[in-house]
């Protein structure tokens, strides 16, 4: 499939120039139109900040609500209609500050949806304040001393909640980064990408370069299978290796153990109601 | 013998602590005295907590129909020392009293029935509760034959022995009432009648949890809550005979917008809650608002602020849910006045959700929700659902501009359209826009689904007779207790008006309140919500409140007697209206 069937003709993308949401556009893109999923059965979900509007800016389906509750919207979709592809997309404030608890709450309950992480390290929409991810130090209009919080580790995080498929991208890094979101949204299951992405307005700190240098992809030898190794991978700081950390198959997924779909992948909205059952849930309220 | 009273009706207490048993009382209680012929009606009131504390059960029997609790009581079970001290100083002189005179004070009412030795000699001191129901079946002149399959059903999958001793317990229980009935302790004419042994018996919360089904509701997404807890734990129970998405989910904030996410889906989505979790979902709300997606919240009221009385009644949270949510948005709030409407209205919910596109918002309380009461028949008619979504073209919009504001709601992946739900004010295919001509247009479609529920909306019921000088208004659970209440004051010119639909109220409403020249509003808060919405939207002055706000629900003789000394002894101001800061109970 060619990835012009996502594009949108003569809109106005309010991303900055030079920001890393283009590329991420480009990748999520290519990956959709390499899986051949057309616009139609594919929707995305996303929350607020400038990460989240990325639905408005391709052909396809979508949700986008309110700060931080893009989770809970995209596991209702899957589970009301389990044969959709579903994205859940949005910034590093949006999924790991104001939704955090519905990350820790979406990974335990692993709906079959890819949940797409843009971590530029500061708020961009708002100008410019840290983010959950923010490294210690970064000063900011308002961490006048610079951030003195322990970062939020989102891979460690999900690694200790035995999320199915957990990875990390740079957008510099774009075959890689395509490779990635391909197998996340093959995965059955619960996946989340975490996309490093520099914001070119608000962080001078970890800019292109930075990422550039304090980044390196994954060695072949990395056994994605082991917890431990993902882990201890995951939790390194002086440099971000990149690609699939931890990737277990086969687990349950949320939509697989609800007993609606035992016997049928139809979706909710095109089964009826029986009403003859109704019927004699009420009768038995007479208790003859 | 003669009726204890004009309304016919017997009207049984039952006291004790939380885990005595108090609760399986009831529910054998309601259920034998109805398959026996009896009209019932139950309500309780209850301590947070899990074991202890003082709880209480009121349970009318009569031979018409009822669904109000009354403040007299005839006839009080005493399960332990605490429930009996507390209780006992509201009884009156005739009440019999029924308890183990070894563990309860000195009463001159008070008939020795040891309801724990009786379980003991059964083989089990927590059989007490069996010998209660065999003690009342006996005073009622009852016969005992439903016991056993009652008994069988209950424990079905518990020891014979469990059944066998219940069986014992409530035979001597049954006994004793006999003896008292002869001795004439209790004197009642109650008639049964046959049909009403194939009644249904019904709960608030079963009544809401089968109208959400009748409803098509298949999607259910909520954190617990008393007293909203009960539709979800009831809908879960039918997760699989009737294919619903059951999730309980981390909070409320969680469980509006995966309730969304179902509609947006196709599915018809539920969320069960009280005014804390409401508060939570206020921005979900608002959303459903922009995105004009439909949307059922059950919000089952109880006393705030903040955790407030968290097993109590009130009406408090109206003007919660009247303002919740940022932005101007069209809501439709329907407060159910009977079980009959519990289940009417909730189906009806969905119904207006998916036609409309608009957030509904069901208004309950703790008092509706827990009570319990018989009914000929739910209204069956046309069962199946009709779902207003449309299969959708490539060009297809969701925020088409329409003459009624309804744009045709398509669904992901059912069409050759793309479904683009916005938060941002956005163009007509869903995509964000600061167009700031295009934002009056959209907000003039929102506004127009407004009108839509203004008109269609469900008619307030008149009570009583059509010629009054004096309307006494209420809305939601207050009803009956309105309803009967108004047949004590059959003698004075005052007639009723119920609202189920409290928001946007009915067109009619003001012509209505216009029959009277005094009008008092009844409901169960501490600063009369409604009577200022009314106010406010039709222009006419509301003269006076009655307002009960201290956790227990309007009793029939505590709202007539109010009334009657309001009508016959006020001095009303006949222009104007009370001021917010007269709105005072009376």
């Amino acid at each position: 499939m060619n990835s012009k069937v996502y594009d949108r003709e003569g809109i106005d993308i309010s991303w900055c120039p030079g920001c890393g949401n283009y590329a991420i556009l480009k990748i999520l893109k290519q990956a959709l139109s390499e899986l051949a999923i057309a616009p139609q059965q594919l929707v995305i979900t996303s929350g607020i900040g400038q990460a989240a509007k990325t639905p408005h800016y391709l052909r396809t389906n979508f949700v986008n609500g309110l700060h931080g509750r893009a989770l809970p919207v995209a596991v209702a979709v899957k589970a009301a209609h389990p044969d959709l592809t579903v994205l859940a997309e949005g910034g590093d404030g949006d999924m790991y500050g104001e939704g955090g608890n519905h990350f820790l709450h979406a990974v335990r309950r692993n709906p079959d949806l890819t949940h797409l992480v843009h971590n530029n390290m500061v708020y961009g929409l708002t100008k410019g304040q840290a983010s959950p991810t923010s490294l210690p130090g970064f000063v900011t209009p308002l961490q006048t001393r610079g951030v003195s919080q322990e970062p939020f580790n989102p891979l460690s995080v999900a690694i200790a909640l035995n999320a199915g498929f957990v990875a990390r991208v740079f957008v510099g890094a774009f075959d890689q980064a395509v490779t990635v979101f391909k197998a996340a949204i093959r995965h059955r299951g619960y996946a989340l990408v975490d996309i490093l992405q520099p914001c070119v307005t608000f962080n001078t700190l970890n800019t292109y370069e930075w990422f550039g240098t304090h980044t390196y992809p994954l060695e072949a030898a990395h056994d994605p299978a082991d917890r431990q190794a993902a882990f201890a991978r995951a939790c390194e700081t002086e440099r971000l290796p990149l690609g699939i950390f931890y990737r277990v198959e086969g687990q349950k997924t949320f939509e697989e153990q609800l007993p609606v779909y035992r016997d049928t992948p139809e979706p909710l909205y095109r089964r009826p109601l029986d009403t003859s059952r109704l019927q004699a849930l009420i009768a038995q309220k007479r208790g003859l | 013998m003669t009726t204890l009273s004009e309304d016919g009706s017997l009207n049984i207490l039952l006291g004790g602590a939380a885990g005595q048993g108090i609760q399986t009382i009831e529910q054998g209680l309601t259920h034998l005295l109805k398959q026996a012929g009896y009209h019932v009606f139950a309500c309780k009131e209850y301590m947070s907590r899990i074991r202890g504390g003082s709880n209480s059960t009121r349970i009318r029997v009569a031979s018409s129909p009822v669904a109000a609790p009354l403040e007299r009581i005839d006839l009080f079970i005493s399960l332990d020392r605490e429930a009996f001290e507390r209780l006992s100083p509201h009884l009156a002189e005739q009440t019999l009293i029924l308890g183990d005179q070894n563990q309860l004070p000195k009463h001159p009412g008070l008939v020795h029935l040891p309801l724990d030795t009786i379980a003991e000699e059964a083989g089990n001191v927590r059989y007490a509760g069996s010998v209660a129901i065999g003690a009342v079946l006996g005073l009622l002149n009852t016969c005992l034959e439903q016991l056993d399959d009652y008994l069988r059903q209950q424990f079905a999958d518990r020891p014979t022995a469990l059944i066998a001793g219940n069986r014992v317990a409530a035979t001597a229980g049954y006994r004793f009432g006999r003896q008292l009935r002869e001795r004439e302790m209790l004197p009642t004419d109650l008639r049964r009648l046959a049909s009403v042994a194939g009644d249904l018996l019904l709960s608030g919360t079963e009544a809401i949890a089968l109208g959400a089904l009748a409803g098509g509701c298949n999607f259910i997404a909520s954190y617990p809550m008393s007293p909203g807890t009960g539709v979800l734990t009831f809908l879960a129970q039918q997760e699989e005979q009737f294919g619903l998405v059951v999730d309980q989910t981390e909070d409320e904030i969680a469980a509006v917008n995966m309730a969304l996410g179902a509609w947006y889906t196709g599915a018809r989505a539920l969320v069960s809650t009280s005014g804390g979790g409401f508060a939570l979902m206020g921005e979900g709300l608002s959303l459903a608002g922009v995105t004009e997606s439909p949307l059922v919240i059950h919000l089952a009221q109880r006393p705030g602020p903040a955790t407030g009385l968290p097993t109590r009644t009130e009406q408090g949270d109206l003007e919660l849910a009247l303002y919740s949510g940022h932005g101007e948005f069209p809501r439709l709030i329907l407060a159910p006045g009977s079980l009959q409407e519990a289940f009417s209205l909730t189906r009806h919910a969905f119904d207006r959700a998916d036609a409309c596109q608009v957030p509904v918002i069901l208004l309950t309380d703790q008092y509706l929700v827990d009570s319990v009461g018989n009914l000929p028949a739910l209204d069956l008619h046309n069962l199946q659902p009709h779902h207003h979504i449309i299969e959708t073209d490539k060009d297809y919009c969701r925020y088409r501009i329409t003459d009624n504001g309804l744009s045709p709601r398509g669904l992901p992946g059912h069409g050759s359209g793309l479904v683009c739900l916005d938060s941002h004010e956005h163009d007509e295919e869903g995509h964000i826009s600061e167009d700031l001509t295009l934002r009056v247009v959209m907000s003039d479609k929102r506004r127009r689904k407004g009108e839509l529920l203004r008109r269609e909306a469900v008619v307030p019921q008149w009570l009583g007779s059509g010629e009054c000088e004096v309307l006494a208004i209420c809305w939601g659970s207050t009803l009956h207790v309105l309803r009967e209440a108004l047949q004590r004051l059959r003698d004075l010119p005052v007639a009723g008006l119920h609202f189920s639909q409290v928001f946007p109220l009915p067109a009619e409403t003001e012509n209505l309140l216009g029959r009277a020249s005094r009008r008092v509003v009844i409901e169960g808060n501490s600063t009369g919500q409604f009577a200022r919405l009314l106010q406010q939207s039709c222009g006419l002055a509301i003269h006076r409140c009655i307002l009960k706000y201290d956790g227990l629900p309007f009793s029939v003789e505590g709202l007539a007697r109010q009334l009657r000394t309001l009508i016959e002894s006020a001095e009303w101001p006949l222009e104007g209206g009370v001021k917010n800061h007269e709105f005072k109970g009376v």
